[in-house]
């Protein structure tokens, strides 16, 4: 295998919305270079290949950035960080005002207003949303985009970051870069639990299937601390194309029935957790399938709802068309999804101080990977990779490439060693696809996942544990025939790696605070010595769990 | 959920193969096919990017899909989405970029 060696003062691993978005932060504010590894290509990579319908996460006329922070924080029922919600939704309405600038459509008024949907979204058209983001950062100064190139590990020692490797998943090539501060934009984990629909249409999942926890296993290996794995996210979709269900809930003002079409939802509240809990509560008394009720709305309503499924999930308007019937003569069947680890969402990933900063010194982290700020959505991951490059430029601006210690060569050697061992392979009884197909077994029945209603106990938990470990130890042996099949084996690994973090964090936390996202059988209630941060490292090859109390100062640094 | 791709009408351009945020689609003597066919998410984005409308997205028959397929002519902001339903009917839906969604 080749090696290049590459040096650049900001290295940005992941090219979705917050890793773009940084480096045009960077670019425009600054002299630094930077480098996107990318392991597709940034032009529709990340969460928004398809488009996204409505911007969520906004700060409209006559309401506060507080006002945004209190909402998350009751959503999450209280286990959030408010220096962080509030740094990102005081810049929401600076980032949307700079993607109009782009090239961004949204919806106005008469008056040249943005049209509201609910308290907190506006209304644009967003599938080209991903394509206007690339082609600024095309056009930025001083960033270099290394599409289809997949970064698998970090280069720390005594607790800084040097860089990171990867390789090509096109030609033979494995990639050393040397950079004074990496940016961990890699997106949240889908793919760890068996999914919706496990056969033919796997990957017909609402996360991408693509983003497989590659910056939390990274990290989680490199010894950061990470907060709220076990605050899941189990979205509420439409059944089988597992679509946003948003659009016509509040676009159309919806409710959620059961098949006698009674509302439920008012029963189990409103929360995002309380209305998949609901869900899957009535089906369990044997009230499913439940929907959400959309024989309600105008037949003229129809073709707005089918264009702006087209720009954001598409397979949904096919859904429709297929059957034959409209949203306005048929109701939409809706399910819970299996459980992803998703930042953007819930509280998990990186625990960060307020630049974004992580545990370990010059390692930064936006968007969906970074922990502690839940419902950022897609202004939050902008806003986050603004607020991380702004704080880069202001600490490594000036500063002189690091001095590498020596040891980093040996971290870079055994790294490439492990690309090679795994095309060398020959023969081994499992496939990559056999091993990921059993650790969604595992998730599912073990660690709650859909087959469990989500539920789980302590005993089935350490059950988990086990098997993970041992599908871990079998993933070492894996084949890949190509580089492609390369980051296939190294997508399972991460999976693995953020498995086993997951299983700790559900271990942890000893009390049910949401439902469904983590619904303990052995602690059914809530437990108010755990109104604190669960957080993990990796200490000596074992995951530590511990508590931290709740962040309520406004400006929150790393001092253990 | 996946796409298939017209070899007739395939020139061959590798816009797809560059495009898909899953790196699933290759070329072959000159033809991009589909390698992954099960780990195709459904973004539609090589749909969109296709110059020759030569990719076709359909729903797996596992998530109700009964074989109807649909394709994209864009030109400039407009894009022209052109479902061919499973009946021998066909239904256009046009979209400009330019205009947000109501909902």
């Amino acid at each position: 295998m080749d090696r290049k060696q590459i040096t650049t003062d900001v290295l940005i691993v992941g090219g979705g919305t917050a890793g773009c978005y940084a480096a045009l932060t960077v670019s425009r504010n600054s002299n630094m270079s930077v480098l996107i590894a990318e392991k597709a290509n940034i032009k529709r990579s990340g969460c928004l290949a398809a488009g996204v319908n409505a911007i969520n996460a906004y700060i409209l006329p006559g309401r506060k950035p507080q006002d945004y922070v209190d909402y998350a924080t009751k959503d999450a029922n209280g286990i959030v960080r408010s220096d962080l919600l509030l740094t990102a939704a005081e810049r929401f309405n600076e980032v949307t005002a700079d993607m109009e600038q782009l090239g961004l459509v949204i919806l106005k008024d008469e008056n040249g207003n943005y049209v509201a949907r609910g308290n907190r979204n506006i209304k644009i058209n967003g599938e080209n949303f991903k394509p206007i983001l690339a082609q600024a950062v095309q056009h930025a100064e001083n960033v270099e985009v290394l599409n289809h190139v997949n970064i698998t590990d970090l280069l720390v020692q005594d607790g800084q970051v040097y860089g990171a490797v990867g390789f090509s998943i096109k030609e033979p090539v494995a990639y050393v870069i040397h950079a004074k501060t990496v940016l961990i934009a890699t997106g949240g984990a889908a793919g760890l639990y068996r999914p919706n629909n496990p056969g033919f249409s796997r990957h017909k999942m609402w996360y991408p299937p693509f983003n497989t926890g590659a910056g939390y296993a990274m990290g989680i290996r490199a010894g950061a601390e990470m907060t709220s794995f076990e605050m899941r996210f189990i979205a509420l979709r439409c059944k089988d194309t597992i679509a946003p269900t948003g659009t016509i809930a509040q676009g159309v003002k919806a409710k959620q029935i059961n098949s006698r079409g009674d509302v439920y939802e008012d029963q189990y509240g409103i929360t995002t957790s309380e209305r998949v809990y609901g869900t899957v509560r009535e089906n369990q008394l044997g009230h499913g399938p439940c929907y959400l009720k959309t024989t309600e709305i105008r037949p003229e309503q129809d073709d707005d709802l089918l264009k702006a499924y087209l720009n954001m999930a598409p397979s949904q308007t096919l859904k429709w068309i297929e059957s034959g019937k409209n949203p306005s003569q048929q109701d939409v069947e809706i399910e819970g999804t299996e459980p992803y680890i998703v930042g953007g969402h819930t509280a998990s990933g990186y625990w960060v101080n307020t630049h974004r900063e992580t545990t370990i010194r010059g390692l930064y982290a936006a968007g969906d990977v970074a922990g502690g700020c839940p419902q950022k959505y897609v202004t939050g991951a902008l806003a986050e990779g603004k607020i991380a490059a702004l704080d880069i430029i202001q600490k490594y601006g000036n500063q002189n490439q690091n001095q590498n210690p020596e040891a980093l060569t040996l971290q870079e050697d055994a790294v490439i060693a492990g690309y090679e061992a795994i095309l060398a392979e020959q023969n081994p009884l499992f496939s990559i696809e056999d091993l990921e197909e059993a650790m969604q077994k595992v998730m599912d029945a073990y660690a709650g996942g859909i087959g469990t209603n989500y539920q789980f106990n302590e005993r089935q938990l350490r059950m988990a544990e086990e098997k993970i470990e041992r599908l871990t130890a079998l993933a070492e042996h894996v084949q890949a025939d190509d580089m492609h099949e390369l980051l296939f084996a190294y997508e399972l690994k991460e999976r693995l790696v953020v498995c086993r973090s997951l299983i700790a964090h559900l271990m942890g936390r000893k009390e049910t605070r949401w439902h469904a996202f983590n619904e303990n059988l052995d602690h059914p209630g809530i437990d108010e010595a755990y109104f604190a941060y669960v957080n993990s490292r990796l200490e000596d090859g074992k995951i530590k769990v511990f508590l931290r109390d709740l962040v309520k100062e406004e400006r929150y640094e790393h001092t253990n | 959920m996946s796409i298939r791709i017209n070899p007739e009408k395939c020139i061959g351009c590798s816009k797809c193969v560059n495009v898909c945020p899953g790196s699933l689609i290759e070329l072959s003597e000159r033809k991009a096919y589909m390698r992954y066919p099960k780990d195709c998410w459904g973004c539609v984005s090589c749909v969109k990017e296709c110059p020759k409308g030569a990719i076709d997205f359909f729903l797996g028959a596992d998530i109700g899909g009964n074989g109807s397929t649909m394709h994209v002519v864009s030109e400039g902001d407009l894009l022209q989405w052109k479902i061919h339903k499973y009946d021998g009917t066909q239904k256009v839906i046009e979209i400009n970029r330019k205009n947000a969604n109501r909902y």
